[in-house]
């Protein structure tokens, strides 16, 4: 049961490595949406059931409800995280930021 | 042992925030800014959890963390659709 936790936890925490170094190397605002919108929703959906899943260890009623509000989270954080990165691009293409093309200066 | 595994997750995801850090400190527009504090307030809510489980109070933590994401989510949202309306974000820029 731990084994599978602790890969859980390593697998999320390399997913949320990779969003952060896209976030900070990424020429462009429009690419830098990338690794934010997908990274860091995957990395904490990984993290976030092998932390409900640690939860379970001594099982009762309360420890259910708990990995329930956990798993709750799981899923407002799949359907939020996404709307959000949607509403910054929407933001960014109405305020009139023109896109990286190859050769340009990085900014 | 699983404290262990806990605190040395919630440090290096510490870190990971401070990287973020960079990049709402530093963004060459309003809305890179915005793109930072978005990073850092999703990374929030696993840490959260995490410390409920290291101090044993995890009942009550996941409460702070489900309030926690929903009020990054319409944080967000409305600071995005204010920067829409501003006419100023390309004078940064140059």
């Amino acid at each position: 049961m731990n084994i599978i936790v602790i890969f859980l936890l390593i697998c999320g925490l390399i997913f949320f490595t990779g969003g952060a170094v896209g976030i900070l190397r990424f020429p462009d605002f429009y690419s830098r949406l990338h690794p934010a919108g997908k990274l860091d929703t995957m990395g904490s959906l990984l993290m976030l059931i092998g932390l409900a899943l640690f939860n379970l260890h001594h099982f009762s009623l309360g420890a259910l409800l708990t990995s329930l509000k956990i798993l709750l989270i799981v899923v407002f954080v799949f359907l939020s995280s996404p709307t959000a990165i949607h509403g910054i691009v929407d933001a960014g293409v109405r305020a009139g930021l023109t896109p990286w093309t190859k050769g340009e200066e990085r900014r | 042992m699983m404290e262990h595994v806990f605190l040395y997750c919630g440090l290096f995801l510490s870190f990971l925030m401070l990287i973020s850090l960079y990049r709402g400190v530093f963004g060459p527009t309003v809305l890179d800014r915005l793109i930072g504090a978005n990073a850092i307030g999703s990374k929030t809510v696993v840490l959260l959890i995490l410390i409920g489980l290291i101090y044993g109070r995890v009942d009550m933590f996941v409460d702070i963390a489900l309030a926690y994401a929903m009020l990054n989510f319409i944080a967000v949202l409305a600071a995005s659709r204010y920067f829409q309306k501003r006419k100023g974000l390309y004078d940064e820029v140059e």
